[in-house]
């Protein structure tokens, strides 16, 4: 809560409540799947690849096609001629399309969509269209991507590392030869989401005559995608119109992904003819709506004895998952032009190489580019600080951007505009009492508790150039286009004839209070209050003014928006002035315009309400003073001059306004059960001059929710198969209120010069420094360096109990990491001699008898065998269709038992190697097994499956037991058999 | 009586929303949430996960709240609902409303529904919680926007104003 | 993420519903606060014919003192059992179990019997059951059958009830006047299912020396399990016993693996589960009569 302010103190500023609220606490408030915007929508579902890779041999849908109330099945290979690839800045020979046409390359991808009366049918029939899958090698990981005879995700590019940029800026090379000291660390930074809570949704109408699509979606740009979208889809611009609705639940950036099922529906609607809405799952949109990507690298800087930064070397690897999707690889490009960080450190060599695996394809997230960068800078920032001895307070210090050096020119091109980043270091130490905590660190070391402090500072890019992108591509490719640069934004303000005024924004916000400070701005330009202004957020690519750097990312609209929002309402000023200055025969200069009047600022009280001078300007556009045009209505299209286009030198200013964060955390750790205690975190922020400080310390806030999300517990995992494990909200973790620890906030104010205001971009900040800074705690309280995110529970109790005093390690090993294989043992003593329980084992009728759940089982070669099984436990069971080979038989001594199955829920693979052995007359029959799940059981029942798999293979044992010896007397319980069977087996 | 409905029978479900006898119709597998929606068109309920962990979909049923996504609309006859609409005269916000606004405990909004309702049953039991009940009382909700400080604060303040105007 | 197309019965007497559970018997889905059901429904891992909706059962949903019993309905709520006078005097381990179930939403839904059924082995009741050595009442067309916790509990998801059985009550021991509780549970949040829990009951003799015990794990293994601590008896409830009780579960326990928590950290977890609720409970038993701490 902040104070009320006087009425004479201007709006901007104020921590003022949101105009947006009162419909969004009602319930009033209309978000995409409220609307039915069109008669005779249907409803779309959208069957996707179970495998992460698979080529599609064929797809029979006439089941599905014949279900009742089902409107039609579009196939992603019936699509292929109408719809084109969206095409990203990097060529490489790996078209983008929004469905797999002839191969599935992640789990999740869209191979059909049904069309049906119900959300309901529509899933029905998915379940009745037969896929022929041919699963190939998946490759789910950097390294694999990049092992040498690792599997092609597209042929035609020759290579998943699809691109490699080298960057050298000032003489990198000899500032390391010439460094007292290089301090290097290899890292992994993990692949996870800020997850809105509102899903995807769009409503896809294709017209004819003229032909045209009109989209309703919660898409939020950049609308540099719309002609993207528009040639896929083989339409003129003006023949695909995007309409987003009034509220949108979040974003955070995934919301740009949108952008792919606004081609696939928009073309299944044109191929059925038909309205059709599809509103996103959960699953669906955890499997494969969009990622922040993760990335391997190096990061090494060189340092003189003192301290000074004078050389960085980034060499980083990013996955971008099984495409190239628009406007990747922009993630990679982001952070490059600022990439010095806060330093003046003047040599930096970078090389990025762009890598495709078998997952979802990356995009836009909170941050975007930024927790990635910043884990690896501010990671080794914070080790060289201990390597060197200096505070690490102290080393970051001596190495910023000093106060008088602004506007600030880095090495790879970045302008910083403005900033006091010792000012703000100073506060960060004030508010957290930096040497209280010291000596309580150090007294917590003396008791033997794992106490840490990190910190981590940086600038925080907002308002992105459009054309920094273009960095992915050589001098010499870019010279061959037509040039880029700039950032527009675009504002109108309009009077109507009773006075009223709308403001319209290409601002598409999900929740950052656009209007409210909109509302603000054009409040104090014309002498209104907020309440008296109606913003219209929407956007029409019809009849709204709107570019191609429309939207909501980058933390755009205080870097740009405003500065357009504030143009425009001068001109409607100045417009004002001069109608009521020529009716109350004044010249213009004398009017103010105030309380809602424009009034002669002489004291005598003349004037004319604002609803006066609007109605003249409407009803008597000929009686009007030169100069002014009829109506009120202005608007501005407006480009920031600094963001030009990249050079050959590969310098680009990517961003207008520069932020700064710095962060402090003070944790402990809790050895025996690796628990992070936060025991103090303290954020400092620049963000410029604050339009709305509620609404700016919301930001903060959130940031850091995400940021420690992704420090602590969220990761969109994937098996080493390429198997997705996280397709729920209880197997993706997001932080809750218990897990929030306080956050105490800190401001310095260094306003901008980029925009009238003096506003700085905002809301990433936290999002950007929090895994970081908590690594580096993490690091500092263990006294490792081989630090991975998520420092979930296990893996930090893994590092904190790593020997009794871990050595400090100079490269990450990744530990724990998801491993995909199922694996386990058992042995059954069966009272039959080897010979016997071989003959059972490799008897077909037997085997009917003993796989679990079998209905039914044909031979369809030697040792080779087709069944229909039932498997699961409790209700969670499915008819799976089966495939069983046995192979290496030695009789009587060991076979190897092979198997593959997939049903409804998913799909499994698998085998067992069984050997028997004499043992006083019976046979011990012992078995090691490997599985691998897939499917949705893998990305819904991680936590149980491997339990699950071990009764069910031990159920295989107990029933061929129970075959060859049937006990004498009532048949035992299965459920007993099962038991003793559990209870025999020898420990894992 | 004993009800039985046939799987691709829809049946009449008559319930009270908000004070309000409303009927719609309903096959069994019909979620709660897709029935106020999309049969009743209270679209103050809000679909977040489908699987009951994020809480964007909470109402209150005979004044507790409850997750309306693994309900279905067929087990809910007769029932008493309230959703956010609810909440207040329409056009006014209640203490708990007003707070949230002054706090700016919400930013897209999306959850703030679920949460509204999630604390009111709380308040009604517990008029003077702590900051740690109310944390507790939140981590059946998610919330992507705020990072919860402020929606704590808005609880805690909407707390102290309904017990000064008791 | 819609459910699969069902029949939906709510019958109005156990009887019809257990007629029709003999009836539909694997092809049916029981469904009370639809907390494990609702989820796994939408997302089509179970995909029963028939969903035979019991929350509205007369009768299942009592809570009971006889003498030194306590009878739960299968359908009490667990915000209604965490709200029961008498489950706080005759049951305190339940009392400091229930709020780690789930959320307070969840808990206004979800039931007693209902999670027992369910089988999690992360669930926070089933393992009160067995530490407390409860007895579970499954009632099908034909009998009753009594089945102690114990020997309930077969694997994740896995119980003995039969296709044609339904849970209708928990039978539990009152706990002794002078006995005290605790429980403990970590989770990567507060809410989720554990990677490991743990709950102890104990009454002290006069020397503070343990007289019974009674300890258990939850999340470890693929279902509840009772730690045998009979060496235990008679020594003195303090730190040390505790951590001789925690050291001695190291060979006992077969820990469950997961890509949150390998064997060896569930394994770490359980011994600082022990070594927390050992003390605590021995603490709130020495205090006089009943009392708990969490």
């Amino acid at each position: 809560m902040h104070p009320v302010p006087s009425s004479d103190q201007p709006w901007v500023g104020r921590a003022l409540p949101r105009k947006e609220d009162r419909a969004l606490l009602s319930g009033r408030a209309r978000f995409i799947d409220d609307l039915a915007p069109v008669p005779g929508l249907k409803h779309a579902a959208i069957l996707r690849s179970p495998h992460p890779h698979a080529r599609i041999r064929g797809i029979d849908a006439a089941r599905a096609r014949a279900l009742p109330g089902v409107v039609g099945v579009v196939t992603g290979a019936e699509l292929a001629d109408a719809v084109g690839p969206i095409p990203s800045v990097v060529r490489a020979g790996i078209p983008y399309f929004p469905f797999a046409i002839d191969r599935a390359r992640y789990v999740g991808e869209p191979v059909a969509v049904v069309v049906a009366d119900t959300r309901y049918i529509a899933e029905d029939a998915c379940e009745l269209i037969d896929i022929d899958y041919d699963p190939l090698p998946a490759v789910a990981s950097i390294e694999a991507a990049l092992a040498p005879d690792a599997p092609l995700l597209h042929d035609k590019a020759g290579s998943n590392a699809i691109n490699r940029r080298s960057f050298r800026y000032g003489d990198p090379e000899g500032a390391f030869a010439e460094a007292d000291a290089v301090v290097e660390l290899a890292y992994s930074y993990p692949r996870y989401a800020s997850t809105p809570m509102e899903t995807f949704g769009v409503v896809a109408q294709f017209e004819e005559a003229p032909e045209r699509f009109t989209v309703w979606s919660n898409f939020q740009g950049p609308f540099v995608l719309q002609p993207l979208m528009a040639g896929a889809l083989k339409v003129p611009g003006n023949r695909l119109r995007l309409i987003t609705p009034p509220a949108s639940g979040g974003s955070f950036g995934i919301k740009q992904a949108v952008m792919s099922y606004i081609v696939l529906l928009a073309a299944v609607s044109r191929a059925l003819r038909c309205p059709v809405k599809w509103i996103e799952d959960r699953a669906e949109h955890l499997t494969a709506a969009s990622a922040a990507g993760d990335r391997r690298g190096t990061v090494a800087a060189a340092f003189r004895r003192d301290g000074a930064l004078i050389g960085l070397r980034f060499e980083t690897f990013a996955n971008m998952g099984a495409y190239l999707r628009p406007p990747e690889p922009a993630s990679v490009y982001r952070m490059h032009s600022a990439c010095n960080g806060c330093y003046t450190v003047k040599h930096v060599a970078v090389e990025n190489t762009l890598v495709l695996t078998n997952q979802t394809p990356i995009g836009l997230n909170r941050g975007y580019g930024g927790p990635q960068f910043y884990f690896a800078l501010e990671r080794v920032m914070d080790i060289a600080a201990r390597r060197l001895g200096i505070d690490p307070a102290e080393l970051r210090r001596r190495n910023f951007v000093p106060r008088d050096a602004f506007p600030y020119h880095c090495p790879a091109g970045s302008i910083l505009d403005a900033g006091d980043y010792a000012a703000g270091l100073d506060e960060l130490l004030r508010l957290a009492d930096y040497e209280a905590l010291k000596k309580k660190r150090e007294a917590a070391r003396r008791a033997g508790r794992l106490f840490g402090i990190g910190f981590a500072a940086g600038i925080e890019p907002s308002g992105s150039n459009m054309a920094y992108v273009s960095l992915a591509q050589s001098a010499e490719e870019r010279a061959k286009t037509d040039p880029k640069s700039g950032a527009n934004a675009s504002a109108v303000v309009a009077i109507d004839a009773s006075g009223s005024v709308t403001v319209r924004l290409d601002s598409t916000p999900n929740g950052q209070g656009h209007a409210t400070v909109a509302a603000q701005i054009v409040a104090d330009k014309l002498g209104l209050k907020p309440d008296d202004i109606d913003v219209v957020t929407e956007i029409d690519t019809l009849t709204s003014s709107w570019s191609i750097a429309s939207g909501n990312y980058s933390n755009r609209f205080g870097a740009i928006v405003v500065g357009a929002i504030a143009q425009t309402a001068d001109k409607v000023a100045r417009a004002i002035r001069l109608i009521a200055a020529d009716a109350l025969e004044v010249p213009p200069e004398r009017i103010e315009l105030k309380d809602g009047y424009a009034k002669v600022a002489d004291g005598s009280n003349r004037g004319m309400p604002l609803r006066r001078v609007a109605s003249r300007a409407h009803w008597n556009p000929n009686g009007l003073p030169a100069d002014v045009s009829a109506g009120i209505y202005e608007s501005t299209v407006l480009s920031p001059p600094t963001l030009g286009s990249a050079g050959a030198d590969d310098r680009i200013a990517s961003a207008v306004t520069y932020g700064f964060v710095v962060d402090l955390v003070a944790i402990e750790i809790e050895r025996r059960t690796g628990a992070i205690r936060v025991d103090k975190y303290v954020s400092v922020h620049d963000v410029g001059r604050q339009m709305n400080p509620s609404i700016v310390e919301g930001q903060v806030h959130g940031g850091f929710a995400h940021g420690l999300g992704a420090a602590l517990m969220e990761e969109l995992a994937y098996d080493e198969r390429g198997n997705f494990l996280a397709g729920t909200f209880a197997d993706y973790l997001c932080p809750t209120a218990m897990e929030l620890p306080p956050v105490t906030i800190g401001h310095v104010e260094t306003p901008s010069p980029m925009n009238a205001l003096g506003a700085k971009g905002m809301g990433d900040g936290s999002a950007m420094l929090t895994p970081a800074v908590l690594a580096n705690a993490v690091a500092d309280a263990l006294g490792r360096d081989d630090v991975s995110l998520p420092l979930t529970l296990q893996r930090v109790w893994a590092l904190a109990n790593d020997g009794a005093a871990p050595a400090r390690r100079p490269a990450e090993r990744r530990e724990t990491a998801p491993q995909g294989g199922l694996r386990g043992e058992g042995a059954v003593v069966i009272p039959a001699p080897p010979a016997e329980v071989w003959r059972r084992l490799i008897d077909p009728n037997e085997l009917a008898a003993i796989v679990p759940g079998c209905r039914s089982l044909a031979q369809s070669g030697p040792d080779r065998y087709t069944a229909e099984v039932m498997i699961g436990v409790a209700g969670v069971r499915g008819l799976y269709a089966a495939e069983i080979a046995l192979e290496d038989k030695q009789e009587p001594v060991s076979v190897r038992l092979v198997g593959r199955a997939s049903g409804a829920l998913g799909f499994g693979s698998g085998e067992g190697m069984v050997t028997l052995a004499p043992a006083d007359g019976d046979t011990r029959l012992t078995y090691r097994y490997r599985a691998e799940v897939g499917g949705k059981v893998a990305a819904v029942g991680q936590r149980l499956l491997g339990t699950v798999t071990r009764v069910l293979i031990a159920e295989f044992f107990a029933a061929l037991e129970r075959r060859i010896a049937p006990r004498a007397g009532p048949r035992m319980p299965r459920w007993l058999a099962m038991l003793l069977a559990l209870v025999r087996r020898s420990p894992p | 009586m004993s009800v039985r409905i046939a799987p691709d029978q829809k049946q009449r479900v008559t319930l009270t929303v908000n004070g309000k006898v409303r009927s719609g119709f309903a096959e069994p597998r019909m979620l709660l949430t897709d029935f106020l929606r999309h049969e009743l068109q209270v679209f103050g309920v809000h679909v977040g996960c489908e699987h009951g962990v994020c809480g964007a979909c909470t109402i209150l049923v005979g004044g507790r709240a409850m997750r309306s996504c693994t309900r279905y609309a067929v087990q809910m006859e007769g029932a008493e609902i309230t959703t956010v609409e609810g909440l207040a005269e329409p056009g006014t916000l209640n203490v708990l409303q007003q707070a949230f606004a002054e706090h700016h405990a919400l930013q897209c909004g999306f959850c703030t529904p679920g949460i509204l309702l999630s604390a009111t049953q709380f308040l009604r039991q517990n008029g003077a919680p702590s900051e740690a009940e109310v944390r507790d009382m939140l981590s059946g909700h998610i919330c992507r926007c705020t990072g919860y400080v402020a929606i704590v604060a808005a609880i805690m303040d909407a707390a102290a104003r309904l017990r000064r105007s008791e | 993420m819609k459910p699969v197309a069902f029949e939906y019965c709510r019958p109005d007497t156990l009887a019809e519903a257990l007629g029709l559970l003999a009836e539909r018997r694997s092809e049916a889905a029981l469904l009370a606060g639809g907390m494990s059901l609702g989820p796994m429904l939408n997302l089509r891992m179970v995909r029963p014919k028939t969903v035979i909706d019991i929350s509205r059962l007369p009768g299942l949903d009592g809570i009971a003192l006889r003498g030194d019993r306590v009878i739960t309905g299968a359908t009490v709520i667990q915000a209604d059992a965490l709200a029961s006078p008498v489950i706080r005097d005759a049951l305190p381990l339940l009392v400091l179990a229930l709020p780690w179930v789930g959320h307070f939403q969840t808990r206004n839904s979800g039931t007693l019997g209902g999670s027992v059924a369910h089988a999690d082995p992360s669930a926070e009741i089933p393992l009160c059951l067995v530490v407390a050595d409860a007895t579970v009442v499954l009632r099908s067309a034909r009998k009753e059958r009594r089945v102690p916790a114990r020997g309930f509990f077969t694997g994740a998801l896995s119980t003995v009830r039969r296709e044609d059985e339904m849970v209708v009550a928990l039978d539990w021991p009152r706990a002794p006047a002078d006995a005290g509780h605790a429980f403990e549970e970590i989770a990567q949040r507060h809410g989720d299912f554990a990677i490991a829990a743990a709950a102890c009951a104990l009454t002290l003799d006069g020397a503070r020396r343990i007289a019974t015990l009674a300890l258990g794990l939850g999340g470890v293994e693929d279902r509840p399990i009772a730690i045998d601590t009979a060496a235990f008896i008679g020594r003195p409830a303090d730190p040390d016993t505790a951590r001789a009780i925690a050291g001695s579960i190291d060979e006992r326990i077969a820990p469950m693996e997961d890509h949150a928590a390998s064997a060896d950290y569930r394994r770490a977890l359980a011994r600082v589960l022990v070594e927390r609720v050992v003390p605590r409970a021995a603490e709130a038993a020495t205090g006089g009569p009943r009392r708990g701490a969490a």
